[in-house]
């Protein structure tokens, strides 16, 4: 099926079977034909098929979406538009949102990734915002041969070394010559990611309150304006058949369909459209990503509530002999189609030609609601837009719990007590998921624009400055897999009360959030099982730290020969400091600086053995040393975390902490190392009381905790700040210059060596495994 | 005194660098379009970091051909004050202002990250206000750092004391692990012989306040206000000439 659409041409009548290879089933073809009133040609058929792809109707998901919380005063824009938009303060709004590029990224690493880049910037930049950070969110399979491979093949893990390798290359390649910085993400590895990777791309970007843009045509005359890269066959079925159907030994076939990214076109894209803007002469505009032409138009169209005609003719066409059904199906990258006021398109197309940039009037808005498309004089497609957009079809897909409950697997074997953990602890640094991710943020620029106050890993989130104004904003992405597989509810909870701790922790108020719900084929019952309790896991915990979700995406059959991947969320989480000098990093920063381990849970009730051992199973510990994914993850306690960001936000306001740093991937013990390898020369010799086994008290990943510095005059401030939060803060120790990092646990020593021994084994590792 | 900051299409530090001498060195400054040869009576002029044209054919081998440097090149043979940073350095290489070439880094992976330069001559429009031997931390983002020249241009370079800049350790010391690039004898920073022309790789607007990791940076961009307060932004050998540019 994979390259069907070269043999197509104009004349073929379309049959149920072809409506078939198109991937629309019998239902579905059986309403295209009662909406045309008769049967469609091939171009219209090309047309419904993407815009009823599971990529672009959203038609499983939708009716689950509408249980995520979206409004807080400050929503400017919510779901369903280019990007979502919160207001900042100051006149401003952030803009912004996550997108997948999953199996491009896969079939072509590099220009998969490096478009899905470019597409998600178009998304911001199409609202009037100028781009100040990309972050992404990256899963593979396994790297190394280490346990948590599961005994994938040296092949194998060789084949993900190159796709990471080319994943990151290509984000390097497209943001670093746009000119955005790529300022954070995550990176985990687990064998179900091995064929088929996932590339999460979010982009931020800052525009005025009242300059901004939707993609709502309006105004019938308007001429509408094709503007960027001339349309080639490249990416055609993109959305419907790479994105919207599950992977097979053929997909390696599906390289055609990969579009090919041009980030020098993209930045004259950018500047072009931004000028244009200015001089208030655009009326709508949208970018030409998934289901390019067909997509931009019909979708501008029904937002509007108007129609639109195009004429192919005038099309910019990198090929000959280009059909219709080719031009309205290409997602050649870099393309743009807005709306101009009548009469004013002549200064636009000036502004995009001072950039050296094609402006083309292909149509023009009309009265009622059909999408028109002309081609040599005839009419070659026409169709209501809102049955393309708004109406496609919507379905509540069946939905079954697993029949074998999860996690029932062989657990983790704890250490007796008093054993030395330090070896294993050393595993650990160097696991690649926890593995310092130098490698690969160097090959980004994350710099440029020089809004950066926390570069990568020197906080808990990316934080940026927000020029001419006193306030930053803070992002984060982050989602586990793991849990959400052993347990979808708990885990997705989990990614939000991450996402707003991580924010937290830098001082700032976690302010809005965006989703990229990453799932298998959702078709199969138990997958939209999952789906269904994530995002009622988000839904809890948004509602509970009250963030609002304004927007994100969804990416379905995510399976290759019959395997779905782990169920994904990944949370994108914005947060704001109104006041950027209370930005605070993960780096203990002074000698003799009080460590302090603060809990939202508070005095904590006595942890039960085997419920430790269940949470620890669970855990990167597990996964990177035993390759034990079992267990339940921890409960998330969201009053907890609330408490604990209220009494962080608190205490970095009063500018009484040093550094924090949320307990997450490798527990507490990687958390405080990660303190110590983000300073200069500072280590710690930490002391904990524990009611749990210490190999759970040192690598155990329950939520709601963060680990904190402070000079010792303000240790009894901070303490009682905690107890007016009503969370737990217990005393670990001081910050020393020392040359031995430790931990004990109750009384004894489970971890002792030298910090620069460990501080090599992390800095180290990722490097050393990518060099093969 | 007036800074000009030349855009060309892709170029992508021309912001940053632009604020840098507004809001923070405090001085005017005025973006140069590419398709001009007017340089708006700008004293010095700086050809931002970015990808010109995409980088395209060979960097900044379009960009060379542009308008604006035809008026930048007259305007550098007449003794005006011109700094190429990053990108802007490669273009100056490829327009024969400055001697040499570029390579692909070493590791041939495009790197960001803080490096240290020692200042290596302190007689010139760039380095007046630093220290011979000062040691500066200001961050590097390129894919093609990995300067190059023939061993002849490299004696020439060193005899007539045309290196600025050169990658260091923190303290000072040059040795090979400090070299982020593989550039040749650690060369972060040439100028040309009549040392009114200079280019870096490191990003001195990235590193010019605290907030930012480090205010290093700014020592370039106050060295050339105070040069220019001093002496003027055309170097007096070249009166004629100069009062002819100035007048346009």
């Amino acid at each position: 099926m994979g390259t069907f659409f070269l043999m197509i041409d104009t004349e073929i009548k379309v049959t149920a079977e072809i409506a078939a290879e198109h991937g629309l089933s019998p239902e579905e073809y059986a309403r295209v034909l009662k909406i045309l009133g008769r049967e469609p040609n091939i171009t219209e058929l090309g047309i419904f098929s993407v815009m009823w792809s599971e990529h672009c109707s959203y038609k499983s998901s939708r009716v689950h979406l509408r249980r995520l919380p979206t409004k807080a005063p400050q929503v400017v824009q919510g779901p369903g538009e280019n990007a979502g938009v919160v207001d900042i303060g100051d006149g401003l709004c952030a803009a912004f949102k996550i997108e997948s590029h999953n199996h491009p990224s896969y079939v072509e690493p590099f220009q998969g990734a490096a478009t899905g880049v470019g597409g998600i910037l178009r998304d911001v930049f199409t609202m009037g915002a100028r781009p100040i950070a990309v972050l992404d969110a990256l899963r593979f399979g396994p790297v190394t041969n280490a346990p948590g491979a599961a005994g994938a093949s040296a092949e194998l893990t060789a084949k993900n070394r190159h796709i990471l390798d080319g994943v990151v290359g290509g984000i390097a390649f497209y943001g670093n010559c746009f000119g955005v910085p790529t300022v954070g993400g995550d990176v985990a590895f687990a064998p179900g990611y091995s064929r088929n990777p996932l590339v999460n791309a979010l982009a931020l970007g800052i525009a005025r309150r009242d300059q901004l843009f939707f993609a709502r045509a309006r105004g019938a005359g308007n001429p509408v304006l094709y503007v960027g890269a001339k349309t080639g066959r490249d990416g055609i079925h993109g959305a419907s058949l790479l994105a919207s159907a599950e992977f097979t030994e053929e997909s390696q076939q599906k390289r055609p369909n990969v579009q090919v990214g041009d980030p020098f076109l993209e930045k004259l894209l950018l500047e072009a459209c931004l000028e244009a803007m200015q001089i208030g002469a655009i009326v709508a505009i949208q970018d030409m990503g998934a289901a390019g032409l067909t997509s931009s138009s019909c979708e501008m169209a029904s937002r509007g509530g108007v129609g639109i005609e195009l004429d192919l003719d005038r099309v910019p066409q990198r090929e000959t002999g280009m059909i219709p059904y080719e031009m309205m199906l290409s997602e050649s990258q870099e393309r743009m189609l807005l709306v101009a006021e009548r009469g004013r398109e002549r200064e636009v197309i000036e502004v995009f030609a001072k950039w050296g940039l094609d402006a083309i009037e292909v149509g023009r808005v009309t009265a009622g609601e059909m999408m028109r498309v002309m081609w040599h004089g005839e009419l070659a497609a026409e169709i209501p837009a809102k049955a393309l957009a708004e109406e496609a079809p919507l379905y509540q897909r069946p939905i079954a719990p697993p029949a074998a409950p999860r996690g029932s697997g062989k657990l983790i074997e704890l250490l007796p007590e008093g054993t030395n953990l330090t070896g294993n602890f050393a595993r650990l640094l160097a696991w690649p998921a926890i593995a310092s991710k130098r490698w690969i943020f160097e090959q980004y620029d994350h710099m440029v624009r020089t809004n950066t106050l926390a570069w990568p890993g020197a906080a808990d989130a990316a934080v940026l400055r927000v020029k001419e104004t006193n306030r930053a904003l803070a992002l984060t992405v982050d989602g586990n897999g793991r849990w959400c597989w052993l347990a979808p509810r708990e885990g997705a909870a989990a990614a939000v009360a991450e996402g707003a701790r991580n924010v937290a922790c830098t001082g700032a108020q976690p302010w809005a959030a965006t989703n990229c719900l990453n799932f298998g084929n959702p078709e199969k019952p138990e997958v939209m099982w999952e789906f269904s309790e994530c995002v009622d896991g988000i839904a809890d915990a948004c509602r509970a730290l009250e963030i609002p979700i304004t927007g994100g995406n969804v990416s379905f059959y995510n399976d290759t020969l019959g395997q779905s991947i782990y169920p994904t969320p990944v949370l994108g989480v914005l947060g704001l400091l109104e006041d950027a000098s209370r930005a605070v990093g993960i780096a203990f920063q002074q000698e003799d600086d009080a460590i302090l381990l603060l809990d939202g849970a508070g005095e904590r009730a006595r942890t039960e053995a085997r419920s430790a051992q269940r949470e620890l199973s669970s855990s990167e510990y597990a996964l990177a040393l035993f390759g034990i994914v079992s267990g339940a993850p921890p409960a998330v306690d969201l009053a907890g975390e609330k408490r604990l960001i209220e009494a962080l936000l608190a205490l970095t306001g009063d500018k009484l902490l040093h550094s924090a740093h949320d307990i997450s991937d490798g527990g507490l013990a990687v958390t405080l190392a990660e303190c110590c390898f983000a300073s200069r020369g500072l280590t710690a010799d930490a002391h904990i009381a524990a009611t749990e086994p210490a190999e759970a008290a040192v690598f155990g990943e329950r939520g709601a905790r963060a680990i904190v510095s402070c000079a010792p005059e303000s240790l009894a401030r901070v303490q009682e700040i905690a107890r007016q939060y009503s969370i737990g803060v217990a005393d670990l120790g001081r910050v020393t210059r020392g040359e031995d990092f430790a931990i004990a646990v109750n009384g004894i020593r489970v971890i002792q060596a030298r910090c620069e021994k460990l501080r090599a084994a992390w800095a180290d590792s990722l490097k050393s495994v990518m060099a093969g | 005194m007036k800074f000009g900051v030349v855009v060309f299409p892709g170029s992508n530090c021309d912001d940053d660098t632009h604020y840098v001498i507004s809001n923070v060195l405090g001085q005017q400054v005025e973006f140069l379009w590419h398709q001009s040869e007017d340089l708006h009576r700008a004293d010095a002029v700086i050809l931002p970091g970015g990808f010109a044209f995409g980088d395209y054919l060979r960097i900044g081998a379009i960009a060379r051909f542009s308008p604006v440097m035809r008026a930048v090149e007259k305007f550098a043979r007449a003794g005006g004050i011109v700094l190429g940073i990053c990108n802007g350095f490669q273009i100056l290489l490829e327009a024969g202002l400055l001697p040499g070439a570029m390579l692909r880094n070493a590791g041939l992976r495009f790197r960001c990250l803080p490096v240290h330069i020692r200042v290596e001559a302190v007689d010139t429009p760039f380095t007046c206000a630093a220290r011979r031997g000062q040691v500066l931390e200001i961050p590097i983002a390129h894919n093609e750092g990995n300067y190059f020249c023939d061993a002849e241009t490299l004696a020439a370079l060193e005899g007539s004391n045309q290196i600025l800049f050169r990658y260091t350790t923190p303290d000072g010391h040059e040795d090979a692990a400090a070299n982020p690039n593989g550039s040749l004898a650690n060369i972060a920073g040439i100028c040309n012989r009549e040392r009114n022309v200079a280019g870096l790789m490191p990003h001195p607007e990235r590193a010019s306040e605290a907030s930012l990791g480090s205010a290093d940076g700014l020592v370039i961009f106050k060295s050339v206000a105070e040069w220019f307060a001093r002496n003027g932004g055309i170097a007096r050998h070249n009166g004629e000439n100069a009062a002819a540019l100035q007048a346009r």
